[in-house]
């Protein structure tokens, strides 16, 4: 850059560089926990009380901040499994099915009041029992919650205006399995819209995040929902397996990996059971020159970050264009120093804790084969807590299509990042792949823009941000990131039969 | 080629053998994939039959290799069939639909040989034609009924529409060869999916001469793909291609469902299974047919402050 003669010297560079060691140092500010009250143990949740599992089994679920049991929680087993869904279809039968529409909502209505009465204190144990900061359970989580609930309670009574010329009618009886990813907020993904149509719901929680669902529960005895309409049932794959089994359920709602969804639709095939899948994904967040490139890489800050990665529609492919390609990196490593891993319950944390053991060792696992197959590998310098399980932010460069960081979903805070000339090359990768949940457009150009979501094959792309979620905005994804949609109009469809 | 009998053509009825008499031209039914009729690469061959046992015609026994090769056509022509405006899908639709009309008297006669009645015959083409019609009415207006715009609680524009999932695999129903097919493949098409279709073993003539019609009535090259054969053979083939999107199964037989369903998990194959006894009823015309093979497709924009 050409200066004139006798204008002031510029700082050096490394004069201007952010010095992380002293600038970037918070205080600790834990969230307090002394208001959170746990019980030793939790039995099943099946017609309205806490009851003792059958199978006589409990296991414990822990902190992944720092190892320690929060509580027991009941294995259930097919016995247990059973009761629940003959709970579910008594319900069904003999209340929930026979209530006005508009009463249905009323209850919904209820429901999204007590979780904003109770929000610190969900936020709190989900990030105990989960390891996401509080942040995000406190700003995206829980609020999200009863804002699906809110959103759904109004349809119950309108849904004749939702599909025209059609007459909507319950199925009856939802069988409803959830992962570890967002606990509560997968809950409310999948009660709310069962409820707001009229179906009853048996509900299985995740194994390694049981604790928020079971409070749920104290929420739906507290809103005086009547005993059976929503039943939960705590345990791991097994537990899923007696749900999704059962000859007495009409639907199956999953979300999970995508090898287990293909176990399902086997187990259902030939049966009339409805199902919904949300499965894996490995999205295509893509940076074109002319983009904002400071809020892109927020954006991928953001798409691969949130939530330590283990979000389904993570933008854990990045893409961009060569000729800023430099310069994006060095921004994102920058932005990346500067992210702060650690206590969950701080408030200045950003990243958290790896969910478990298995999953972290899944990460490091990946991270290996990586490096293995000749991606460069950088991880951020932050220092990270003894106990507990925790992955630093971290990226691959110089990643090709073939490496399987770059196919296979990682489920966490590792991003591949390829570089590309042309937007036929780039959608040509990105399309490049068995998944298509989500993906991710950064420009300036509104046209590009539109070529690029419409050419896109994935059901959510961000244009311009990322990781934005709402319970009126349909999720759901493309090819084997899953069949049907939740959220919106169109997640009522998957729980009705349309007459 | 090993028949004892040489299979007839159906359709000249006052095309006698008597002395004198114009010896009448046999028609050859073909496969049509991506825009051509060839042969089926495998050589083999099935003769459809009247009721009464009496041979119609010869029609290729597709093997698995002819149903790749449909697939491969219609993977090419999903770009510029999905891409194709709505308008010009409902243009195509309803140019479909004259063409057939131009037609009655053959698909009438088509399926009188297989052994309809006159009465059920004509009753069948022409509710194949006006259901044709009807798709096409529906190519730029089901967007309009199933897309939204959502009112998401941040500073974001956010709207959900229709795209279609692609390679859609159709084995048409036994019964109906007309209509049962015509009420399959055009939601599906008018939603700017392409096709392969596996026409009725039973009844496949109608399914041939169709192609024609097709063809004729500038529906691009491989949009639609039309195989004879058998389920047995190439129902699961449907089922397990790894590069169809959806298939669309018309049965009633629960093992043919079950083993459809195990082999589309592997990569999350739409499966849709249809059941009827009259393909004519009013409920197998519905934009909500289109949407079975759509997809819903969200984006979200910032709306800046």
């Amino acid at each position: 850059m050409k200066r004139k003669p006798n204008a002031r010297p510029r700082r050096k560079t490394a004069a201007r560089a952010i010095d992380f060691q002293t600038d970037w140092t918070y205080a600790p500010a834990p969230e307090s926990t002394g208001h959170i009250q746990l019980r030793e143990r939790y039995g099943l949740f099946i017609n309205g009380q806490f009851v003792n599992p059958k199978s006589g089994k409990y296991f414990a679920t822990t902190n992944p901040a720092n190892e320690k049991k929060l509580a027991e929680v009941a294995e259930a087993g097919i016995a247990d499994a059973d009761r629940a869904v003959r709970a579910a279809r008594q319900a069904y039968e003999t209340v929930w099915s026979r209530l006005s529409a508009a009463e249905r909502g009323k209850y919904l209505y209820r429901i999204a009041r007590i979780i904003q009465e109770r929000a610190r204190e969900f936020s709190v144990i989900e990030s105990m029992d989960g390891g996401k900061a509080i942040r995000e359970s406190r700003d995206v989580d829980v609020p999200l919650v009863a804002a699906h609930f809110f959103y759904y309670a109004g349809w119950a009574d309108k849904l004749a205006y939702a599909f025209p010329g059609k007459t909507p009618k319950p199925l009856g009886v939802a069988g409803q399995i959830i992962p570890w990813n967002f606990p509560l907020l997968m809950a409310a993904w999948k009660i709310a819209p069962a409820l707001a149509t009229g179906n009853t719901v048996v509900l299985k929680p995740a194994e390694t995040t049981p604790l928020t669902a079971l409070k749920l529960a104290e929420v739906f005895r507290d809103a005086d929902l009547p005993p059976g309409v929503v039943n939960i049932i705590t345990g791991g794959g097994a537990t899923g397996a007696a749900l999704v089994n059962h000859p007495d359920i009409d639907k199956v709602a999953f979300t999970g990996s995508t090898d287990v969804g293909k176990l399902i639709l086997k187990a259902l095939a030939g049966r009339k059971t409805k199902y919904t899948l949300e499965l894996g994904g490995k999205a295509a967040n893509i940076i074109f020159e002319d983009a904002a490139l400071d809020q892109a890489v927020e954006g991928i800050v953001n798409g691969i970050f949130f939530n330590q990665g283990h979000v389904c529609c993570a933008g854990s492919r990045l893409f961009v264009q060569e000729s800023v390609a430099d310069v994006v990196v060095e921004k994102l490593k920058e932005r990346m120093e500067t992210l702060i891993v650690g206590d969950p319950l701080d408030k200045n944390t950003d990243i958290g804790a790896i969910n478990s053991r298995m999953q972290l060792d899944k990460i490091q696992a990946y991270i290996k084969i990586g490096r293995d197959e000749g991606a460069d590998f950088y991880q951020t310098s932050c220092k990270l807590p003894a106990k507990g399980y925790w992955c630093a932010p971290a990226l691959f460069t110089n990643a090709s299509q073939s490496h399987r960081i770059v196919q296979e979903e990682i489920f966490g805070p590792v991003l591949a990042i390829q570089t590309f000339r042309t937007i036929e090359e780039v959608l040509e990768k990105a399309n490049n792949t068995p998944y298509g949940l989500s993906g991710g457009v950064w420009t300036d150009k509104g046209a590009k823009i539109f070529k690029m979501t419409s050419k896109l094959r994935a059901g959510v792309i961000w244009a311009n941000t990322f990781s934005k979620f709402d319970p009126g905005s349909p999720f759901g994804g493309y090819k084997e990131s899953g069949v049907g949609r939740e959220g919106g109009l169109q997640g009522l469809m998957p729980y009705l039969q349309l007459a | 080629m090993g028949t004892t009998e040489h299979a007839k053509q159906p359709v000249p009825a006052e095309a006698g053998s008597g002395a004198g008499k114009r010896l009448p031209i046999l028609k050859t039914y073909k496969l049509y994939i991506g825009g051509k009729f060839p042969r089926t690469e495998s050589g083999r061959y099935f003769t459809a039959r009247a009721p009464n046992g009496t041979a119609l015609a010869n029609l290729c026994l597709s093997s698995r290799k002819d149903f790749r090769e449909a697939v491969v056509a219609a993977r090419a022509a999903v770009e510029k069939w999905s891409n194709a405006t709505a308008y010009l899908r409902g243009q195509i639709l309803y140019r479909i639909a004259e063409m057939l009309e131009g037609r009655r008297a053959q698909f009438v006669s088509e399926l009188v040989a297989q052994g309809s009645t006159e009465t059920d015959a004509t009753a069948e083409v022409d509710a194949s034609i006006d259901r044709l019609v009807y798709y096409a009415g529906w190519t730029d207006k089901f967007q309009q009924i199933f897309s939204c715009v959502n009112p998401v609680s941040t500073s974001h524009f956010n709207f959900s529409v229709c795209e279609p999932t692609g390679v859609v695999g159709i084995v048409a129903p036994e019964a109906d060869g007309l209509l049962g097919l015509v009420s399959n493949l055009a939601p599906a098409i008018a939603g700017g999916n392409t096709c392969i279709v596996l026409a009725s073993n039973t009844r496949p003539l109608c399914a041939v001469t169709l192609a024609e019609v097709l063809h004729a009535a500038d529906v691009p090259g491989g949009v639609v793909n039309i195989l004879t054969g058998t389920r047995d053979e190439l129902s699961a083939q449907f089922a397990s291609h790894m590069d169809v999107n959806a298939v669309i199964l018309c049965s009633s037989d629960a093992a043919e469902i079950q083993a459809t369903q195990i082999k589309a998990a592997d990569n999350l194959k739409r499966t849709i299974v249809r059941q009827s006894s009259d393909w004519s009823a009013p409920e197998h015309q519905s934009p909500y047919l289109i949407l079975d093979t759509q997809e819903i497709k969200t984006t979200w924009h910032p709306i800046g402050s």
